[in-house]
């Protein structure tokens, strides 16, 4: 059923077999014993983020991207920081992650019971996300893009304005966070992406441009030269709690932070093709 | 539509420059005399030239002296930013450790730069003890790579008399405008092609580059930021 989804999207398919067979043979002249994380393509659109600046906000173009099927895992974090020591617990410099980062994990090499592989990684920083998607050669998303890809239910590509479906997602939002994280491999949505609600929090390129006041770090200081430009977004949408949410989290971080839900996932740009 | 500006009126939109106000840039375009001081006096230059350089020259022993050291985890100079300056000279931006610096990001949409943090850093800089001030260097970076290339820096620090090379203005990717400014801690927006939202802070790095100030005044020196320099200068 997912995979009928997948193929409906409406890049090429040759491209998108080049693409798998490059990954394979990457993977395979490094002896890597697992799959290369998957990739779908997003087709380009044009989208109206709950996020505006100003009242009479058009829809953005958004090219055509590549996301990752699923968050990033405990495992394939491991992996990373396996063959790039730099980034291991209690080595990354304190400008790039804080005190927090990986101290899920039984050790700087080693997940131990209370990760497991499976789940998404989490208490990773903005920095030491950006380095993992380097390693994929991918970079973070960007909010747009993840909004978008986020829009979708499994059968519509913008299902934002279905008031079930938004029920759905708030009912993750208003679950407390005690339990284990389960596992990455949710429903995939109408373009095959996995977990984008319901799992983790995660991290994309430009969070810290999600400025809905001057600084919602600093709201004692009212102080208004401190913020150039247009910088109290308005919210557009306010029915849109679940992602008013996630912004608003988001928001509040600084790069090095880390936080028991927040993980992340990859996006890869694509060759842009002209369109008419 | 700028938020600032909207709530301003018309005479502090004149007493502000183009900084916050991309739409007013024209208010921005007046020239400046031809820099007839500069030429002036040729015999003063060449001392001032020379001793220049022989600060440089100590500047740099003294950051050879440190550099072997491994640079402290909150050191901004951990950061990999790769920058290029108004001469379209490469550098990386942990050359500036040995000596303190104040580092900012700006943007240029009115051609002129943001003249605010330019105008703040200078009466900084001269709230300093004059015979200390040669010994703190100033890095601004732009937001905006495409619009602010080395030709068009060289230009503003021209026409806004701007002391080089001891100040450097600069840019990079955009992968590192956005690192830099996560560590920094200044937060921006990109609104539309050359006009940026974005937080005007003075960020003081010690010889390390470790952050010790930051000041989000505008207009007028900071006397604690002014404070926090001097003590730099004076050996942390």
């Amino acid at each position: 059923m997912a995979q009928g989804r997948i193929s409906g999207c409406t890049a090429p398919r040759a491209s998108r077999a080049r693409r798998a067979a490059l990954a394979i043979a990457l993977f395979a002249a490094a002896g890597a014993a697992h799959a290369a994380p998957a990739y779908v393509d997003i087709p380009a659109t044009s989208f109206l983020s709950v996020i505006e600046t100003g009242p009479d906000a058009k829809p953005q173009r958004i090219a055509a991207f590549a996301l990752r099927v699923e968050p990033v895992t405990n495992a394939q974090f491991l992996a990373f920081v396996n063959a790039h020591p730099q980034w291991q617990r209690g080595r990354a410099p304190s400008l790039f992650a804080d005190a927090g980062y990986l101290s899920h994990w039984q050790s700087a090499d080693a997940l131990g019971g209370t990760a497991l592989p499976g789940q998404p990684v989490t208490r990773v920083s903005w920095f030491a996300a950006q380095a993992y998607c380097e390693s994929e050669h991918a970079r973070l998303p960007s909010w747009l893009e993840w909004e978008r890809a986020a829009a979708a239910s499994d059968t519509v590509a913008d299902a934002r304005g279905d008031a079930a479906w938004r029920r759905q997602l708030l009912d993750w939002y208003a679950k407390p966070s005690t339990g284990a994280l389960a596992g990455v491999g949710g429903t995939p949505n109408l373009y095959g992406v996995r977990d984008l609600h319901g799992l983790v929090w995660e991290w994309v390129e430009d969070y810290a441009a999600l400025m809905v006041t001057a600084d919602s770090r600093d709201q004692n200081d009212p102080d208004r030269l401190k913020f150039c430009g247009a910088a109290a977004l308005s919210l557009r949408d306010r029915e849109n709690y679940a992602l008013l949410m996630r912004i608003a989290m988001l928001s509040s971080l600084k790069a090095a932070d880390t936080t028991a839900n927040l993980g992340f996932r990859c996006a890869r740009s694509l060759p842009t093709t002209v369109t008419p | 539509m700028n938020t600032i500006c909207r709530h301003m009126t018309e005479s502090e939109h004149e007493s502000l420059p183009c900084l916050c106000c991309g739409h007013l840039a024209t208010r921005c375009e007046r020239t400046h005399g031809p820099d007839t001081e500069a030429v002036r006096r040729p015999v003063a230059r060449w001392l001032a030239t020379a001793l220049g350089a022989l600060l440089l020259a100590l500047g740099l022993a003294f950051a050879c002296a440190r550099a072997d050291e491994p640079l402290p985890g909150d050191s901004v100079y951990q950061l990999e930013l790769p920058l290029v300056d108004q001469d379209g000279t490469a550098f990386d931006f942990g050359a500036g450790r040995g000596r303190p610096r104040l580092v900012s990001m700006f943007y240029s949409s009115c051609k002129y730069v943001c003249p605010m943090i330019v105008d703040t850093l200078k009466k900084t800089e001269h709230a300093l003890d004059p015979a200390r001030r040669a010994g703190v260097d100033v890095l601004l970076v732009s937001l905006d790579p495409d619009t602010d290339t080395p030709a068009a820096l060289k230009q503003l620090a021209a026409q806004r008399h701007i002391d080089l090379p001891r100040w450097r203005l600069a840019n990079t990717d955009a992968t590192h405008v956005r690192r830099l400014a996560a560590v920094l801690g200044i937060q921006y927006k990109q609104l539309g092609k050359a006009e940026f939202s974005h937080s005007t802070v003075l960020v003081l790095l010690d010889a390390q580059g470790r952050i010790v100030a930051r000041s989000e005044k505008l207009g007028e020196a900071d006397p604690a930021f002014v404070a926090a320099v001097e003590r730099q200068l004076a050996g942390g």
